[in-house]
């Protein structure tokens, strides 16, 4: 039995201060690593080394690439969403072909001329054979309810004595506009001149409508998700399941861990970038004045500043369930004022400076800059800073206050 | 210089958390080179936070720690160059492939063993590109050890590494852990399976609300209870009436031949003898002269678990 060995092992030297150890008591394998030059940090002293300095980073990354790759609900997210979203929105405000003034007639005696005006100062519009107004005539009630809920622009009334009273709601730009139109339709039928000859020219080119406004808005609020969930929720993840406190037990660089996860985010941005926009200028004819690179740096720098933000946000939470809340609290105020779906100039002005200093406002900005008009980068440095000094001191924060176990 | 002290040693380590719940207390330890050391005790007893200071994870409140003679201050890289640990409950990524995994693990040492060798070692060749998550239980635990081998350590840290395993794995795992040890390695590891420290370990420390209650290697604890051998029994009606019961009810049987001592657990009686032969006859006399009958009788070698019972009146696990 193995104990009677062990009996005579349990040796008196056990005792002894560690400096009076007798060397040869050391392990073979012990002794041959002991020629090890004493406090070298680093490795170059020791021979037959295979790994470099930057192993450790270049495994994390592409172990990091690989989890990513292979769970579907990432690829959903980041990928698809992206471009689901901007599809449905993209159709959902297409820019329609002018806007038809839908208006509704009160049903009484002038009813019916009324209607004969409208149309035929439709008849009279110039080429376009579609009608310029649509008209229905409805009872009085019905009328003034329909145009309530939305359903027509304007409504209209014929009085007793040959005038007109138009319903229309001023907080609705195109009941403002139909009151306009209509105004000007009766009163050409009933035989008023022009006083200029006026000739106008439609445009609608790629680069002024929604959907080249949404694009690059949804590409910033797709960063800073990814980066944000990406970074931070995966690291909570890991600080959850122990794997972070496993790695710190290895001689792996802590700094190359926070690198690697901060910079897989790079190789995802390039999808993301690819596919949204090639999906805006296949499906929707999008142009992009900017060069591809500077969207390229442009989106590196969004990453890696949202990829800093996220950890920060994540560097001491211990559960999924309270770094979720907390990602949603730092993200919210930016889907709201960032001006992803509909332009931040709509809030009050004096709000904009702060809106300004927000990292997914000077990200959209600077993506719309250079994708819509061809913005150089070295004209957005205000923009450019305010990433980087949200991304940088978010990353020192980070790195101060984290905790790995 | 390193590798002149021992392994391992620590002094007066004591870990307080929250400056309320003291996990140990004053404890020490001095592991020699070579050995496979246990740290064995019941849940809660501080074993965890015991090695996880020893692996420089868990600041100490207080006391000293040594890793081949260097302090976790004096040059932690190197010193995790020369050690591998397997915590108590680490999830690895479960997207990762079991290759990948030992691979990530050994792009962090500067010497890994090649990755393909610990495979075949912990008998992982097989599931090489099966994804972690699909692992078995002990297919897991496995994995865990690999990635503490894979940096070619000279001390292997084991945080209870066969617990909820199948007997099967946890044999499996004592066999990866003694060609370990037959290389020239030092393992630590803690356990609360009595026969895993005893069939695994050539030292061990009992460790109990913090503190060493014990220590030597498994025969010598065994042999500080006097015998051998413990013989239990059960006589009808020794539940209830006075035969049985109290002090003076265990005399009469402290003082047959042979018995070191005895003690009683519900309706049983055992008693630690060392020489079976010579103290059951003399049982079944008695017995019979009582009037009482035998109701169950049985025999066995005595283990790490009586001499818990003895230090400590509990048993190690309650279930
Ligand atoms: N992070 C912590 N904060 C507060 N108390 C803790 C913490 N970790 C452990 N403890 C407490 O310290 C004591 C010792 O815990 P420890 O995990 O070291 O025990 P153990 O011997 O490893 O037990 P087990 O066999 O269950 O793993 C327990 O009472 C535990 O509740
Ligand atoms: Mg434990």
């Amino acid at each position: 039995m193995k104990n009677a060995e062990t009996n005579a092992r349990s040796d008196p030297a056990a005792d002894l201060p560690a400096d009076d150890r007798p060397a040869d008591r050391a392990q073979p394998a012990a002794q041959e690593a002991g020629n090890v030059a004493d406090g070298v940090v680093g490795n170059d002293v020791r021979k037959g080394r295979r790994n470099g300095r930057w192993s450790g980073y270049r495994h994390l990354l592409w172990a990091r690439v690989l989890e990513l790759k292979r769970e579907p609900e990432v690829v959903f997210w980041v990928f698809i969403f992206p471009l689901l979203l901007a599809a449905g929105l993209g159709i959902a405000f297409r820019s329609k072909p002018a806007e038809v003034p839908s208006v509704v007639i009160v049903d009484n005696a002038g009813a019916q001329k009324t209607l004969g005006m409208l149309q035929g100062a439709s008849d009279r519009s110039s080429g376009d054979k579609k009608s310029s107004v649509r008209a229905t005539i409805l009872e009085r009630d019905a009328a003034l309810k329909a145009f309530h809920f939305g359903k027509y622009d304007l409504a209209i009334e014929a009085n007793q004595d040959g005038s007109y009273t138009f319903y229309y709601d001023p907080a609705r730009p195109e009941s403002v506009l139909s009151r306009a139109e209509i105004d000007a339709a009766l009163q050409a039928a009933a035989g008023r001149k022009d006083a200029v000859a006026t000739s106008s020219q439609s445009s609608s080119e790629p680069g002024s409508r929604y959907i080249d406004f949404l694009i690059p808005g949804l590409l910033g609020m797709n960063l800073m998700n990814s980066g944000m969930w990406g970074v931070g929720f995966a690291l909570v993840e890991m600080r959850q399941r122990k794997l972070l406190k496993r790695f710190v037990a290895t001689p792996m660089r802590r700094s190359d861990f926070l690198l690697a996860l901060t910079s897989s985010r790079l190789v995802l941005m390039v999808i993301e970038v690819g596919l949204l926009l090639g999906f805006g200028v296949l499906v929707f004819h999008m142009r992009v004045q900017g060069s591809i690179l500077s969207v390229i740096l442009l989106g590196s720098l969004g990453a890696v500043a949202f990829g800093g933000v996220g950890l920060l946000t994540a560097c001491r939470a211990q559960k999924i369930e309270s770094v979720s809340g907390l990602i949603n609290l730092v993200m919210m105020p930016m889907w709201i004022f960032s001006g992803v779906f509909f332009s931040y100039q709509r809030f009050p002005a004096i709000a904009h400076p702060f809106i300004k200093a927000l990292p997914l406002t000077a990200l959209n900005d600077a993506l719309r800059a250079t994708i819509l008009e061809g913005a150089s980068l070295g004209s957005q440095s205000g923009r450019l800073l305010v990433l980087a000094i949200w991304g940088g001191v978010s990353f020192v924060l980070a790195l101060r206050w984290f905790r790995w176990t | 210089m390193p590798f002149v002290g021992s392994p391992i040693e620590c002094t007066n380590l004591r870990k307080t958390y929250d400056g309320k719940v003291e996990a140990v207390r004053g404890l020490s330890l001095s592991i020699e080179a070579g050995e496979c050391f246990g740290l064995l005790g019941p849940n809660g007893a501080g074993k965890t936070t015991t090695i996880e200071i020893l692996e420089g994870l868990l600041a100490p409140t207080s006391g000293e720690v040594r890793v081949f003679g260097q302090t976790w201050n004096d040059n932690p890289r190197q010193l995790r160059e020369w050690i591998g640990i397997s915590l108590q409950e680490t999830r690895l990524s479960e997207k990762l492939t079991v290759r990948e995994t030992i691979e990530l693990f050994a792009s962090f040492y500067s010497e890994p063993r090649p990755a393909d060798e610990v495979l075949q070692e912990l008998e992982l060749t097989e599931k090489a590109d099966a994804w972690v998550g699909k692992l078995s239980g002990g297919q897991k635990q496995r994995l865990a050890v690999a990635t503490a081998l894979v940096g070619n350590p000279r001390i292997l840290f084991l945080d209870e590494p066969t617990t909820g395993l199948d007997p099967q794995s946890r044999r499996q795992l004592w066999d990866i852990v003694r060609a370990f040890q037959k290389k020239g390695g030092t393992v630590l590891l803690t356990t609360h399976y009595m026969d895993e420290a005893e069939r695994l370990c050539d030292r061990l420390a009992i460790v109990d609300h913090g503190q060493i209650i014990a220590e030597g290697s498994p025969n010598e604890l065994i042999d500080r209870l006097g015998g051998h051998h413990v013989v239990e029994f059960q006589v009808n009606g020794s539940g209830k009436d006075a035969d049985g019961n109290g002090e003076a009810g265990l005399d009469r049987w402290r003082s047959l031949p042979s018995v070191e001592s005895v003690r009683r657990e519900d309706a049983t009686i055992c008693v630690s003898v060392r020489e079976p032969h010579l103290t059951i006859p003399a049982l079944l006399d008695a017995v019979t002269k009582q009037g009482h009958q035998l109701e169950h009788l049985s025999t066995r070698q005595a283990s790490l678990e009586d001499v818990f019972v003895q230090l400590t009146g509990r048993h190690l696990r309650e279930d």
